[in-house]
């Protein structure tokens, strides 16, 4: 199983949707782990990888979130 | 689904109260103009002279302490800031040169063609078209960079000047303008016009309304969510003009509107570009102010920058049509625009290929992986 981790802490949107839809999008990825700092990141992307046909999990780490997305 | 629901109900919402603003008071097709609006705020603090649109308009102070309020709440006020302010403020007050010249901010870019005028026919595809552009940059890696925590003083810039211009229209002391004459003069009661800024900004903080993000959403990735929003905004607005008998279909004689075809589209292509390049409407700008993001505070200052600008140098369009000086300027900033958006994008793409060079010679298998 390859992954990746993208960090988007401190980007605002649609930045980080952007780079999260890109990694999805590369081939032989099946999980992508997206750290981000803001809910409305946290929310976009999360919508943006369901719309993908993407799973997605949410884990609060602080101030920041880490989503794990798996296809 | 959950999601969807909150953003058609807001737009319902949000409709309702433009057209109430307007059969109380405020200007034709202006229930709410966020460049307008700050335009009146830069003509009643005295930054620009021009006697009819000089008025504090409690729905910027409603807007932005709305935002505060409904951000504290939900945990989500943080001090942030520090990503290309002076960018920014500049992209601010070309957001509004820009809005000037058409008059009005997206928002009420949708309020006219909801009033039936055809001259914002003309600017929708303009502002779509300045959107579609800053779309190109983003994709090839636009970023103004990450923003990062800021003293917690700084957060509280946008309320604070928010509670200070409140103070200033309740105590009305003499230094402050009021327009006698002209839209400034055309205002819904100030107690309503403050109730209304707070229900719509608690509204759009909660489903980050943006008109600039709903059409980019689309371009970008084929996502609806914020247009729903807009689309529903724009359908009650529609039918409730058609209702009060406020509907007049046309080019011609439309409220606080010119009929230069070219410059309208032309201002709205400026708007969309600015405001793609700065991640958010005038009205976005105010609501993450409220959250405590200091770019965005950064990013009202220069559109009340730009407000100033316009008047002074008597760039502003009106009901005359666009001056020469207003269109020279429009054509400038959209090369600036340009300029801004190639320079910033090169960087970027020249710092993700060094990034990739540096990690091939470190790790010649694969980035990260794991089993």
């Amino acid at each position: 199983m390859t992954s990746k981790i993208i960090d988007c802490c401190g980007l605002s949107c649609p930045e980080p949707v952007i780079q999260a839809r890109k990694a999805m999008q590369e081939t032989g990825l099946n999980q992508v782990n997206v750290r981000v700092n803001a809910t409305v990141a946290r929310d976009n992307v999360a919508r943006a990888a369901r719309q993908m046909g993407w799973q997605v999990e949410i884990e609060p780490r602080g101030e920041e979130f880490l989503l794990t997305l798996t296809r | 689904m959950k999601e969807k629901t909150t953003i058609i109900t807001a737009g319902i919402i949000i409709g309702i109260i433009t057209i109430a603003l307007v059969i109380l008071g405020n200007p034709a097709n202006m229930g709410y103009c966020i460049a307008c609006f700050l335009r009146d705020i830069a003509g009643g603090l005295g930054l620009h002279r021009a006697g009819v649109v000089q008025y504090l308009r409690p729905e910027i102070m409603g807007l932005v302490l709305g935002a505060f309020l409904t951000a504290f709440i939900f945990k989500e006020f943080k001090s942030t800031g520090g990503s290309g302010v002076v960018l920014r403020f500049f992209l601010g007050a070309f957001m509004m040169m820009g809005a000037l010249v058409f008059l009005g901010c997206p928002w009420r870019l949708l309020l006219r063609l909801a009033g039936g005028d055809l001259n914002a026919l003309v600017a929708v595809p303009g502002y779509i078209f300045g959107i579609w552009v800053g779309v190109i940059f983003l994709r090839q890696g636009y970023t103004l960079g990450p923003a990062g925590n800021q003293p917690r003083l700084s957060a509280l810039v946008g309320p604070l000047l928010a509670v200070g211009l409140l103070i200033l229209v309740i105590a009305a002391p003499a230094f402050i303008f009021f327009s006698e004459e002209g839209p400034g003069s055309m205002r819904a009661p100030l107690f309503i016009s403050l109730f209304a800024g707070l229900v719509v900004g608690v509204l759009a903080q909660r489903t980050r309304f943006c008109t600039m993000g709903a059409f980019r959403d689309i371009l970008l990735f084929r996502d609806f969510h914020l247009f729903s929003g807009v689309a529903v905004l724009f359908l009650t607005v529609l039918i409730g003009n058609l209702v009060t008998g406020s509907f007049s279909l046309g080019f011609l004689n439309q409220p606080v509107a010119h009929t230069d075809s070219l410059w309208n589209f032309l201002s709205m292509g400026v708007v969309g570009l600015a405001a793609v390049l700065a991640g958010g409407c005038p009205l976005r700008q105010l609501i993450l102010s409220g959250e405590g993001n200091g770019d965005a505070t950064a990013t009202v200052l220069g559109l009340v920058f730009g407000a100033a600008i316009m008047h002074n140098f008597g760039w502003a369009g009106s009901p005359a049509g666009a001056p020469v000086g207003g269109q020279i300027m429009v054509v400038v900033v959209w090369l600036i625009l340009l300029g801004i958006g190639f320079s910033i994008t090169r960087q970027a793409l020249a710092e993700s290929r060094a990034r990739a060079e540096r990690k091939e010679s470190e790790k010649p298998v694969e980035s990260v992986q794991r089993a």
